[in-house]
């Protein structure tokens, strides 16, 4: 029985595109959700975005007295101050955003010099302080960087196949990435400058995934040429999907142990990453393949079937 | 393509040598490193800053406050020159991103203009003068500075606060610290280990501008409570045990500039006291004005706050002597240390700091190289067990692969960051579908009806085009995030690069030469995939 590839069958025989219509509402419905999920709930933007500071802090071999730590920051006109437990008991986490005018950095001193005095020994094992002019910048190169790996991704199709399947292509690209957006606003995860990295891992990876179909849908293509276009993708889907499967499950293996093992600071960034190779893998099958049926294949590969039924002969 | 030629072996085994001679160092411990041979490579990978701790500070130049700083300059040199020139006036002040001034009698204006055009500013290198002088409404004259005057202001107050932040985190013992100037007004600092970020950034951040200033004596305490401040005079806030502010002459009879010397040193009681010596001028400056002055106070001013305002004993000729305050030895030390490096041109604001403690940094790396070991550990039991001998075969081409990237790496100096770790595990994943796109590729050629030799042939040349099709859009996605700019997120966009890179290659060349050598070892008559 080994090796375990013997077991997958040689050849599938899936008829996907049957079930696109399905797979079509639940990708509008989730696409719509995540539309909505936008304007409300919106975002949970990170300090990389939104400017501020974050401080993590160590009590020594005391538990965190969170009450103290409220205390100690009230008086300063800092405004809505997060302080949360975080991890272990003698660990804490403080939020708060840059009053207007001030600077981010003399801010973030005062506001652990007061820490300092109130709670005694205290260390900060993490000072994250970005400034209200930083975070505007990143925020628009964030999103410069999303459309540029979109663009350049259509490009990069429009080379190599024609255009119909660019349109798939970034249609399932646009998919994944509304999604990927999707599950962030549902974990709540902080939006951050790593999910910005994951988001365009995802875009390479969704375009990897998709490639691939299309490379042997176009030989597919030329090597049945009478074939109809439906019956075409299922072929190709069906022909790389061991590929499919055996290149997710590795991916998804190696992430989890990431997930698991890679510490607190990497979770969301792998978490958004698991989520993506799942969806990047549906949407090649399900999205990018039926967008090019929906369009209408090229005139010169479609059998010559009449469009109208022919007037029975008498 | 599974011919065993010369260049494939000669290209096969350099990778290989090349990869463990590079990773090398990284895995022994440094003294084993420095006692290598001087031909092996030394070099390790190095850590960034959310892995080894340190503190990341980004700094922007306040270029308005320096203008600011320029105009009001500007406002005290047309004061001195009119009046030098006996020529009465009013309105003076900045208004703007100009001096305005009223000349009192309109037959004055032109000789005025004349005399401001002939001292004012500096001179350009083209030769004419960096202020221009415009007649306004109402006697009025207009005194601006040329733009270019004011970039050049900038920019030279940029490169150097870049300077003095070198000689100031220089002389607290960093360890190597990174200054870079970014885009047209910010700095980059980067100091790994360093424990204290607010010291660094007390060091760093300090204009550090002292002056001597006689305190006016003779202004009267009522004017100065209604806000009446002679002209020449201003109230500065004072930080000793006497008086919560002074009222002192603008004028600063020497200034930090004519320091040579500044160091941590203890007054009559032992306190700590910053010691200092004059240079030529201000010796000659400080001596005059003390001994015209016997009796009365003068101010010890630092960015615009008093430290202390002693009374002048006797004239002091020696150009040395020490200032007193409430220092503690830190204080004291760095304050020293301040003065020694000279003051900022402009103030410096931070923008964005990241600071992760030693402690953190090091649990990072625990965690980091768990989940690599982890991560490798599942790909290489997954692809045993999938594609049995060939999964071998590709897991020795991972191998290899995790080598090149680790000796690539540490050859160009690059930084793994905490992402990047996420994105070598990304890597490895990425690297095994090259093999698999391949193996995928026999196995429709055995379908098809090949024998065994030329369906692996044919597995490797028509798996090719797709293979690098694929990683194309990796490439593109990495190289979009490196110029996203963020120093962790570079990390990962550049781990991936190097991997999608070095990935291609040991996965079609390794694999390729390995099966080669199977087949000509075993002579096969079927695959182990199909």
């Amino acid at each position: 029985m080994w090796p375990l590839i013997k077991l997958l069958p040689q050849k599938t025989n899936f008829h996907f595109v049957a079930f696109a219509r399905l797979a079509a509402t639940l990708s509008i419905i989730a696409v719509i959700a995540t539309v909505i999920g936008f304007f409300y709930p919106g975002l949970n933007m990170g300090i990389d975005f939104k400017g501020g500071t974050v401080l993590e802090l160590n009590t020594g071999a005391a538990p965190v007295d969170l009450a103290k730590v409220r205390g100690a920051v009230s008086g300063l006109n800092l405004g809505d101050v997060q302080v949360q437990r975080f991890g272990a008991p003698n660990d804490a986490v403080v939020r708060f955003q840059t009053p207007a005018g001030a600077n981010a950095g003399d801010v973030a001193t005062n506001v652990k010099a007061a820490l300092t005095r109130s709670l005694g020994q205290v260390t900060f094992s993490r000072t994250d302080v970005v400034g209200p002019e930083v975070s505007g910048e990143l925020k628009l190169k964030g999103v410069e960087a999303l459309l540029a790996a979109i663009g350049l991704m259509l490009i990069y199709i429009w080379f190599r196949f024609e255009l119909q399947f660019g349109l798939g292509a970034v249609v399932a690209l646009f998919h994944d990435v509304t999604l990927s957006f999707g599950l962030i606003l549902l974990l709540r995860l902080e939006f951050s400058l790593n999910l910005i990295a994951a988001l365009l891992t995802i875009i390479g990876y969704s375009m990897n995934d998709t490639v691939v179909v299309f490379d042997r849908l176009r030989e597919n293509r030329r090597k049945y040429k009478r074939m109809p276009l439906r019956d075409l993708i299922d072929l190709s889907v069906n022909e790389t999907l061991s590929r499919t499967v055996i290149t997710g499950l590795t991916a998804l293996l190696a992430l989890s142990g990431l997930a698991i093992f890679g510490g607190e600071s990497l979770r969301p960034l792998s978490i958004v990453l698991l989520f993506g190779i799942v969806i990047g893998t549906y949407s090649s099958i399900y999205v990018a393949s039926p967008i090019i049926l929906l369009w209408g294949a090229k005139k010169e590969d479609e059998p010559a079937t009449p469009i109208a039924p022919q007037p029975a002969r008498p | 393509m599974l011919a065993l030629t010369r260049w494939k072996l000669f290209l096969v085994l350099g990778s290989v040598l090349f990869g463990l001679l590079f990773t090398l160092p990284n895995l022994l411990p440094p003294a084993t490193v420095a006692s290598l041979p001087s031909w092996m490579p030394h070099q390790r990978l190095s850590l960034g800053l959310d892995l080894q701790g340190g503190s990341y500070l980004l700094y922007e130049v306040d270029t308005k406050a320096l203008e600011q700083e320029r105009l009001t300059n500007l406002v005290e040199d047309v004061r001195t020159r009119l009046s030098a020139g006996q020529i009465t006036f009013s309105d003076l002040g900045v208004v703007g991103q100009a001096v305005s001034v009223r000349i009192a009698d309109p037959t004055q204006v032109d000789r005025a203009t004349k005399l401001l055009n002939d001292f004012l500013g500096e001179r350009l290198m083209n030769g004419s003068r960096d202020v221009t002088i415009k007649p306004g409404p109402d006697q009025h004259l207009v005194i601006a500075f040329v733009p270019e005057a004011a970039n050049a202001a900038a920019r030279d107050a940029v490169t150097r606060s870049i300077e003095i932040i070198r000689k100031r985190i220089d002389s607290l013992g960093a360890k190597e610290p990174f200054i870079t100037q970014q885009g047209a007004d910010r700095i980059v600092v980067e100091a790994p280990g360093e424990s204290d970020p607010e010291r660094l950034k007390a060091v760093i951040g300090k204009t550090a501008k002292l002056t001597f200033q006689m305190v006016d004596v003779t202004a009267a305490p009522e004017d100065i409570a209604a806000g009446r401040i002679p002209p020449d005079d201003e109230v500065l806030p004072s930080d000793d045990k006497f008086l919560a502010s002074y009222v002192v002459k603008r004028r600063a009879v020497v200034t930090g500039e004519m320091l040579t010397n500044a160091q941590l040193s203890h007054d009559e009681n032992n306190n700590p006291a910053v010691g200092f010596t004059f240079n030529g001028v201000g010796t000659t400056r400080f001596a005059t004005v003390t001994s015209a002055n016997i009796g009365k106070p003068f101010a010890i001013v630092l960015d615009k706050r008093i430290i202390s305002a002693p009374k002048i004993n006797s004239a002091i000729t020696g150009g040395n002597g020490i200032i007193t305050g409430s220092f503690t030895e830190q204080s004291a030390h760095d304050m020293a240390l301040l003065l020694k490096s000279g003051a900022l041109p402009a103030p410096l604001n931070v923008v964005e700091q990241h600071t992760v403690g030693a402690e953190l940094g090091a649990d990072a790396v625990k965690a980091g190289q768990i989940s690599v070991l982890i991560g490798a550990a599942l790909i290489f039991a997954f692809i045993l067990l999938a594609y049995g001998l060939f999964g071998g075969f590709a897991a020795i081409a991972l191998v290899v692969n995790g080598l090149m990237i680790v000796g690539a790496m540490s050859l160009f100096r690059a930084t793994l960051t905490l992402p990047g770790i996420a994105g070598l595990v990304l890597t490895l994943a990425v690297a095994v579908d090259a093999n698999v796109l391949i193996y995928e590729r026999m196995r429709d050629e055995v379908r098809a009806g090949r024998a065994a030799m030329p369906a692996a042939d044919a597995g490797f040349s028509r798996a090719l085009t797709t293979i690098i099709d694929a990683n194309v859009t990796t490439v593109v996605a990495a190289v979009i995030m490196f110029n996203l700019g963020a120093g962790p997120v570079k990390g990962f966009a550049l781990t991936l690069l190097i991997g999608v890179l070095t990935s291609v290659f040991t996965a079609v060349l390794i694999t390729q030469v390995l099966i080669g050598w199977w087949f000509r070892a075993f002579r096969p008559k079927t695959l182990p995939i199909a």
